[in-house]
């Protein structure tokens, strides 16, 4: 009772949190939600040769009459042709694939940091942290340079005399995702870092105590208590490795057909602004759908 | 009291940035440039910033998509850009996108190209709203020794050279890369088919694509930048591509002292010509400082040093006496009045072929 006891004029519980939770509302309205209301108009109109290059959805006439005409064909167009379909698909393996191949290498690199000494966790994470002070283009090239066939590998191999031929590794799938695994790995492992170095290590020595094997004890505690970092991190790994434009144009072949690939012919070659506002628009509901319903499982489960 | 001064520090940097805007519309000291990289005299920008106190911001672009992509969103600060003639600036005119030029202004076209200048005025009559820049051709490059040794007898100034699966099928192993140019590719391939490289027929798009499926096998790569620095190093074997980019390739080479030896040919089928233009945007802040800009580097002196630099021919007639004899003489790059009259230009397309001809070359490129 007397802890609730409030003096007259001081703010309510809650109105000060209310504010610090609206900045990130705030955030999202202004930097994400307008820009996507902007495209999903532009998404419901037709190509026009002006400026802008569309067809402006509301008009006005002479007798100050408004009309508005909405255009949804451009949704319909998207299914007629399966060139969409196809790039969605490899973009949504790509990033399946960059997750999954993250994890297997992140984890054991994450866990390896979470139990070193802690005087040598700062300088570890460092590293893990340094390559963001190069240049992101910079990297992709450098890996060209690696790649390529009178580059780093294939002339070390042909050295060796392991291969009288260079290996056929730029320029395909294959190299698409070893540039797309090595950019996407820090994402990874400071998630499952973080989520691990928190864990109650006396639960595992609790384990060994009672019996378990390493291994028992990692698949029984470890592995368990450290799903929320591995959501996370996939999460972030994931969701920009879907739109990813960079890597598969400079690492990949002619066949590489991703969803950024469209998005650049629609939008540049095609000077479709329109339909590239679909294609994005699309994109960006089959993303948002599965979390949503992924967060609506989980705010079910903890329930 | 804090806050207090924070406000006026807002108040001073908005009446700033008010007075700035104000201040770029009153005088025309200031002139932001986006032309191509790798595209003019090293010594022209600062040459013209002493002679005149203008000062100039000069931006780089590799695609006319990006340019077009740019301009099409308006308010891009821009006073002067580069397209390329057909089929960008052609229907960039039709969209507004250029003001007319005050010829009055620009007493030095008269050294400009006439003959240039009237294939130019099929799509910009009267020469109202373009200048030439750079022209050259797109055609064959090649590693001259890797070829000899491969195919002695390689009809290197046919397009059969790329287009023919038996010929091109055997410098595979050695590299063949062509440009991802949808506008670039499809020409030449109605040409081999004895059809109208100019061709606005679907039908005839799908059938050029036919032909770019049978040479799918037998190419690397689709790239319009990388195939320089291939070429040079002595990486691939034959490109199709612009004569300016294979020039510099060319002269990268004799550079690198590798002993890789390049060479151009305009196939004698006939070849496209492409024409780089200088215009003036709509909503360009500083005009007149573009006009002065046009003026001065329409001097036959000025833009033959350009000539000099990358190798191409500008759209300056009386330049070519600047020219150095080494790339006045070069015929890939000057072609003789015979093989002039082969070149031919291509026109804007509807959206409908437009989209078509993407649609095919995605196609092409990814099997889907």
């Amino acid at each position: 009772m007397i802890g609730q006891v409030r003096f007259l004029g001081a703010p309510k519980p809650g109105e000060g949190r209310r504010w610090v939770i609206a900045g990130p509302f705030i955030w999202f309205l202004i930097f994400f939600l307008v820009p996507f209301v902007v495209v999903a108009k532009i998404s419901l109109s037709t190509a026009a040769v002006s400026i802008p290059p569309y067809v402006p959805l509301i008009s006005w006439d002479d007798t100050a009459t408004m009309s508005i005409a909405l255009h949804f064909g451009n949704y319909h167009f998207l299914l007629t042709d399966p060139e969409y379909v196809i790039a969605y698909l490899s973009s949504l393996r790509n990033a399946a694939v960059t997750s999954l191949v993250t994890l297997v290498i992140g984890y054991p690199v994450a866990y390896l940091i979470a139990t070193a000494k802690p005087s040598m966790r700062g300088p570890l994470l460092m590293l893990v942290i340094m390559p963001f002070w190069t240049s992101f283009l910079i990297r992709v090239y450098a890996w060209i340079g690696i790649l390529k066939p009178n580059g780093l590998i294939n002339n070390f191999l042909i050295w060796l005399g392991a291969i009288s031929h260079p290996l056929d590794i730029l320029n395909n799938q294959f190299s698409v995702y070893v540039g797309m695994v090595y950019a996407y790995l820090p994402f990874m492992v400071l998630p499952l870092y973080s989520c691990l170095e928190k864990m109650d290590h006396s639960l595992l020595e609790a384990a060994s105590d009672l019996g378990a094997k390493p291994l028992r004890a990692f698949v029984s505690i470890t592995l368990p208590l450290s799903i929320p970092g591995i959501i996370a991190g996939s999460l972030l790994v994931f969701i920009p490795a879907v739109g990813e434009y960079i890597i598969p144009t400079l690492l990949g072949g002619a066949d590489t057909l991703t969803i950024g690939t469209v998005l650049w012919n629609e939008f540049f070659a095609n000077r479709d602004w329109p339909v590239a506002s679909t294609v994005a628009v699309a994109l960006i509901i089959l993303l948002v759908g599965p979390l949503m319903l992924l967060q609506h499982f989980q705010s079910k489960e903890d329930q | 009291m804090a806050k207090k001064q924070c406000r006026r520090a807002a108040v001073f940097a908005f009446a700033l940035a008010a007075l700035s805007v104000t201040g770029a519309h009153a005088q025309q000291s200031a002139l932001n440039i986006y032309n191509w990289n790798d595209y003019i005299a090293p010594e022209t920008v600062p040459e013209f910033e002493k002679a005149t106190g203008i000062k100039v911001t000069y931006d780089l672009y590799d695609a006319n998509e990006t340019l077009e992509a740019k301009l099409s969103a308006g308010g891009s600060g821009y006073d002067l850009v580069v397209p390329s003639l057909v089929p960008f600036a052609a229907r960039q005119i039709q969209a507004g996108f250029y003001q007319p030029l005050n010829k009055a202004k620009l007493p030095n076209a008269v050294h400009l190209d006439k003959s240039l200048l009237a294939r130019m005025a099929v799509y910009d009559k009267d020469n109202t709203y373009l200048i030439p820049w750079m022209t050259g051709v797109i055609g064959v490059a090649y590693n001259v020794d890797k070829i000899k040794q491969i195919m002695p007898d390689a009809p290197v100034d046919s397009l059969r050279m790329i287009f023919d699966p038996e010929v091109v099928s055997k410098f595979k192993d050695c590299g063949v890369y062509m440009i991802d140019s949808p506008t670039e590719v499809f020409p030449p391939a109605l040409k081999t088919l004895g059809l109208n490289p100019d061709s606005q027929v679907i039908a005839d798009l799908q059938k050029a694509a036919d032909v770019h499926f049978k040479i799918r096998p037998y190419i690397r790569k689709y790239d319009s930048s990388e195939y320089i620095n291939a070429l040079a190093n002595g990486d691939i074997c034959v490109a199709w591509g612009y004569s300016s980019d294979i020039q510099i390739a060319k002269h990268r080479a004799i550079e690198a002292g590798k002993g890789v030896h390049i060479a151009f040919s305009i196939p004698k089928e006939g070849a496209q010509r492409y024409i780089d233009t200088m215009a003036i945007p709509k909503d360009a802040p500083h005009p007149e400082a573009a006009l002065t800009f046009l003026n001065y580097i329409m001097q036959p002196e000025v833009i033959a040093k350009t000539s000099n630099k990358i190798y191409v021919q500008s759209g300056n007639a009386d330049a070519r006496q600047f020219v150095v004899p080494e790339v006045a003489n070069d015929t890939g790059i000057f072609p003789t009045p015979e093989v002039e009259q082969t070149i031919y230009a291509i026109s804007p397309s509807t959206p409908d072929v437009d989209r078509a001809r993407t649609r095919y070359w995605t196609r092409v490129k990814t099997g889907h």
